[in-house]
C-alpha cells in the first residue's frame, strides 16, 4: 500500500475501526440469517469472525494483539482495548436490577471461590499429568487455567520461567476463546437463561472477555450479571494462586 | 443533554475502577479487584436515585444507552485483538489446561443454581 494512504488510515485509526466493525456486523447478520437460518445469533457470528481476524493478524504480523498489530488496523486496539470494553460493560448495568444482584449475591460469591479453586486444581492436576514436577511450574500452569492475567501474575510472583508463563498465558487465551464459543451453544442445556445463573456462570468462568462475549452472543440482557461477578475473579485468582494455593501445591509436590 | 449521561457513566466508571485499584493495592497485589463490578453497582444506584427524582430525561439516558448499544461491537473489536495465534501455537498442554477445567466448570452452573432453587422452595 502506498505510504500516504497507509498514513491516512493510521491517523484515522479509531474511525477506520468503527467502519470495519460495522461491516463485520453487517456481514455477520447476513451469515446468521441466510446461512444458519438464525440458528446462530449474529453477535456470535461476529465475535467468531473477530477471533478469526485475530488469528490472521497474529499470523501475518507475528505480534500479540491480533489484527491490531497490522498498522492500518491499529484502531482495533483502541476500540477493543480494556478502557472501551470496561466502559461499555459498565453501561449495560442501566438495564440490570439491583434486587436480582442482591438476591444472588451469595451464589455469586460461592461461585467465585468454587471457580478459582476448582479451575486451579484441575489445571494443576493436568500439569502433573503432563509431567511437570516443580511446584512453581504446576502452580503457574494451574493459575493459567484461571485467566490469562492470573497465570503470568502468579508466575512472576513465584519466579516461574518464561516458557512456563507463556504456556499459562496461552491456556488462559484458549479458555477465553472456548467460553466465547461454547456459551451460546451450551446455554440451553445448563439453564443459562436468568440473572442468577448468569451470576454463577460469571463467577465460575471468570475470564471477563470470554464471559462478556459469550453472554452477549447468548442474551445481551444477561451481560451485566455475568460481568458483575467475573470482574472479581481475576482479582481473587491473583490473590489465592501465588499464596494459599501455591503453598498447598508445595505441601503436596 | 446527552453529554450529562456520558458524564454520569464516566463518573461511575472512574469511581468504581479507582475503588478496584485501591482494593488491589490495599491487599498488596498488582491488579484491579472488581473495579467494573463496583462501577456497575454505582451506576445502578445512581440511575435509581435520579429516576425517582425525575432527573433523568430521555436525552440524558441516551448518553448511557448509546454505550450499551455499542457493547457488542466493542466486544467484536476486542475478540479481533486477542492473541489467538499464540494460543494455537502454545502446544497441547495449553489447549488441555485451557479447555478441560473450563468444560468441567460449565456443568457446575446448573448445580449452583439448583441449590438456590431448592432453598427458595423451602417455606
Amino acid at each position: 500500500m502506498s505510504s500516504w494512504l497507509e498514513k491516512f488510515f493510521i491517523q484515522n485509526g479509531l474511525v477506520v475501526t468503527f467502519l470495519a466493525v460495522a461491516l463485520i456486523m453487517l456481514l455477520s447478520s447476513l451469515i446468521s440469517h441466510r446461512v444458519t437460518k438464525r440458528k446462530i445469533p449474529d453477535s456470535a457470528v461476529a465475535i467468531f469472525l473477530g477471533l478469526l481476524l485475530a488469528y490472521v493478524g497474529g499470523r501475518i504480523a507475528k505480534g500479540t494483539k491480533g489484527i491490531a498489530d497490522i498498522s492500518v488496523f491499529s484502531g482495533f486496539g483502541i476500540m477493543g482495548g480494556a478502557m472501551f470494553r470496561d466502559f461499555a460493560v459498565v453501561s449495560t448495568a442501566m438495564g440490570a436490577s439491583f434486587e436480582e444482584i442482591r438476591k444472588s449475591g451469595l451464589i455469586g460469591l460461592s461461585s467465585l471461590f468454587v471457580g478459582v479453586a476448582g479451575t486451579f486444581v484441575l489445571g494443576a492436576g493436568l500439569a502433573v499429568a503432563f509431567g511437570y514436577t516443580a511446584a512453581r511450574d504446576i502452580t503457574t500452569i494451574g493459575a493459567g487455567a484461571c485467566t490469562f492475567i492470573v497465570g503470568p501474575i502468579t508466575g512472576a510472583a513465584i519466579g516461574a520461567e518464561s516458557h512456563i508463563i507463556a504456556i499459562s498465558i496461552a491456556a488462559g487465551v484458549f479458555k477465553s476463546i472456548l467460553v466465547t464459543i461454547a456459551t451460546p451453544a451450551l446455554a440451553k442445556y445448563i439453564g443459562l437463561d436468568n440473572p442468577q445463573a448468569a451470576m454463577a456462570y460469571g463467577g465460575l468462568m471468570g475470564t471477563t472477555s470470554g464471559v462478556t462475549a459469550g453472554l452477549a452472543a447468548t442474551d445481551p440482557k444477561l451481560v451485566p450479571y455475568g460481568a458483575m461477578t467475573a470482574t472479581f475473579y481475576t482479582g481473587l485468582g491473583c490473590l489465592l494462586c501465588p499464596s494459599v494455593l501455591y503453598y498447598l501445591v508445595r505441601l503436596i509436590a | 443533554m446527552t453529554i450529562y449521561g456520558v458524564g454520569i457513566l464516566a463518573a461511575c466508571y472512574l469511581a468504581g475502577q479507582l475503588l478496584g485499584e485501591l482494593l488491589g493495592r490495599f491487599i498488596g497485589i498488582d491488579a484491579n479487584i472488581g473495579g467494573v463490578g463496583f462501577a456497575m453497582i454505582l451506576l445502578i444506584l445512581t440511575n435509581d436515585k435520579l429516576m425517582k427524582k425525575n432527573l433523568l430525561p430521555p436525552a440524558t439516558q441516551q448518553g448511557i444507552l448509546f454505550w450499551s448499544f455499542m457493547y457488542i461491537p466493542v466486544i467484536v473489536a476486542m475478540s479481533a485483538t486477542q492473541n489467538v495465534y499464540a494460543a494455537f501455537s502454545g502446544g497441547f498442554v495449553a489447549i488441555a489446561v485451557g479447555t478441560i477445567p473450563t468444560g468441567a466448570m460449565f456443568f457446575l452452573i446448573p448445580l449452583l443454581t439448583r441449590i438456590r432453587h431448592a432453598k427458595d422452595k423451602k417455606p
